[in-house]
């Protein structure tokens, strides 16, 4: 029924109508609802291209963009670089390039390295929700299948903006576990509170990758049970709570409590094997500060102190 | 440019009309009106009757809107989503109109360069955050709707989360068909709000047949009349609409 956007195969080369810019296709990066991405070699080295089922959806999703890129000093979303049609036959799909996000889809880091990586990408997460707020935007579509991570050191990045909205306004694009309305749990104005909920509702999904359904019982009472009925969610629980009944009004504010949960859980039982085997490679990590690094490898010399890595990574995101 | 409200009529059916006139004709008399119909099909499992699900794409086409079939499980999103769609369009339409009015007959907002065509779609967004909505909706409550019911009022909370969580206001009626005597029945008079619906659907006594088409008609002449009062209130001030809205 609906105009599916063109399957481009690995080398295809394209050249938009407006602009003229040739793009060789490397490799399909991806598939959603609204197009399909693709890695592509540029002039200005790899780009990710996104071409759009619809053109008008793609077009919302590039004035985002654009006007993130006013933003100064802030890095909101994958940077714009153009935007162009392609012409196939008499039809034209609008598309655009942007910074390619070089990383992993979240669930196989977390999968790999362990759900306490989880808490720390929250933590991440929480700050970058915090500058985008106070730039009067709200993500909207906040789920692990829009994040990806990237790699020494690892942080969690945001990339399809398609659902994200100015304040005040009305969100359009959501997906129901993660959304409050779904939930009976508030309507869709786009406020801090909305994207907050939806962290919460992450944090639910990392102890749930198989998510779950409402059913006949109030929203919050079943949220409550999973809280309750899992071992690595349960000293959150306050937080969660919080953020699922909207009283979080600041991003910044949730930050704070996290971290300080996570400062407070006991390290031991909170780390698996595989995470410390992970710090043990920390080396290979790049290091933002040589002084920083001298410490780092002395902790890792004392691997026992494993609390102060957190700290070490919790501070790295401040 | 402004743009007073939008009229939009939900049908929401599981299958194919057999009693009275054609649903499509009626639809394309609809859109005539200004008034844009939105055809929601709903199955609980397996696929729609061929003819089914080409009867709620030709009334969708005809009325101006959009349609889809879906799974009671996928109803709530897929209510808003269309909803939202068929407002954007509309408004997209009459800003085509506009456009057309300062570049030519034959360009289109496709014809722009992507520089423009952004700025002309933040308007198009303005407008649907802020424009006013009535929307008909109308459910069929045939025999074999009965288990679908629950769903649709979900569905239509849902739906009414969504729309007041926009600036502009928004109006409803709800009304189920067949009626007991008459081509529909009333079941919510017109209402900003949806979320007193709970047993909105008690009342209703499934009936076999299914006269998509009369219904339709019923729910065109009651927004029609609503219209026509609405310009006379508001003669003096200048009333606007839609279809006037791009002189
Ligand atoms: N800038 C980027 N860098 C690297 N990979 C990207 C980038 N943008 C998108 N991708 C990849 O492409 C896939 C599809 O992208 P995206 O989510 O934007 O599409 P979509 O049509 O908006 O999907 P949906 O709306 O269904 O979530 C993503 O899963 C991601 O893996
Ligand atoms: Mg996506």
């Amino acid at each position: 029924m609906k105009r599916q956007a063109p399957e481009l195969i690995p080398g295809t080369k394209l050249t938009g109508k407006w602009h003229g810019q040739t793009y060789r296709v490397i490799k399909k990066l991806g598939q959603g609802a609204t197009g399909t991405v693709f890695l592509v070699e540029s002039e200005r080295g790899p780009l990710a291209l996104k071409i759009g089922h619809e053109n008008p959806s793609i077009t919302s999703e590039v004035n985002v963009l654009q006007r993130f890129s006013k933003v100064q000093d802030v890095k909101l979303g994958p940077s714009l670089i153009e935007t162009d049609d392609l012409k196939i036959g008499d039809e034209s799909f609008a598309f655009y390039t942007m910074e390619y996000i070089r990383g992993a889809p979240f669930f196989s880091h977390i999968n790999k390295y362990g759900k306490e990586w989880g808490s720390i990408f929250i933590v991440q997460l929480l700050g970058d929700l915090d500058r985008l707020h106070q730039a009067s935007w709200v993500f909207g579509d906040l789920k692990p299948d829009n994040l990806l991570i990237t790699s020494s050191p690892p942080r969690v990045r945001w990339f399809d903006v398609g659902g994200t909205t100015l304040m005040g306004r009305s969100i359009k694009e959501y997906t129901e576990f993660f959304d409050r309305g779904y939930w009976g749990l508030g309507d869709r104005k786009a406020e801090p509170s909305y994207d907050l909920f939806s962290v919460a509702m992450v944090m639910i999904n990392i102890a749930y990758p198989h998510r779950f359904e409402k059913g006949q019982a109030e929203g919050l009472e079943i949220l409550t049970e999973r809280i309750e009925a899992h071992t690595w969610l349960r000293p959150y629980r306050k937080v969660l709570r919080t953020a699922l009944l909207g009283r979080y009004t600041d991003a910044q504010l949730m930050k704070k409590d996290m971290m300080e949960i996570i400062s407070e859980t006991d390290s031991k039982k909170r780390f698996s094997s595989s995470t410390k085997n992970r710090m043990k490679q920390g080396k290979q990590f790049k290091k933002t500060e040589g002084k920083r690094g001298n410490v780092w490898d002395a902790m890792l010399a004392a691997s026992f102190i494993i609390l102060a890595s957190v700290l070490y990574w919790v501070g790295q995101l401040m | 440019m402004s743009v007073a409200t939008l009229r939009q009529i939900l049908l929401i059916t599981d299958g194919c009309s057999n009693h009275g006139e054609d649903p499509s004709m009626v639809a394309s008399l609809a859109h005539e009106e200004g008034i844009t119909v939105n055809v929601i099909g709903i199955l609980d499992q397996g696929s729609m009757s061929q003819e089914g699900e080409r009867e709620v794409e030709q009334i969708a086409l005809a009325g101006g809107g959009i349609s889809q079939v879906v799974y009671t499980k996928q109803l709530a999103q897929t209510v808003q989503m269309v909803t939202r769609q068929a407002m954007t369009q509309t408004l997209q339409g009459v800003v085509n109109k506009e456009l057309q009015g300062i570049l030519g007959e034959q360009s289109e907002w496709e014809d722009l360069p992507p520089d423009q065509r952004g700025e002309v779609l933040e308007v198009v967004d303005d407008l649907g955050e802020s424009v006013q909505l009535e929307l008909f909706i109308l459910v069929d409550t045939s025999a074999s709707m009965k288990t679908k019911l629950q769903s649709v009022q979900e569905a239509l909370r849902d739906l009414s989360i969504s729309l007041q969580s926009r600036e502009g206001g928004n109006l409803f009626t709800l009304s189920g068909f067949p009626g007991k005597r008459k081509e529909i029945d009333q079941l919510l008079n017109w209402t900003p709000k949806l979320d007193s619906l709970t047993n909105v659907f008690r009342k209703m006594t499934p009936s076999g047949v299914t006269p998509t088409g009369p219904a339709l008609k019923a729910a065109l002449n009651q927004m029609t009349k609503r219209k026509q009062r609405r310009q006379l209130l508001s003669e003096s001030s200048g009333g606007e609409d839609v279809e006037e809205a791009s002189s």
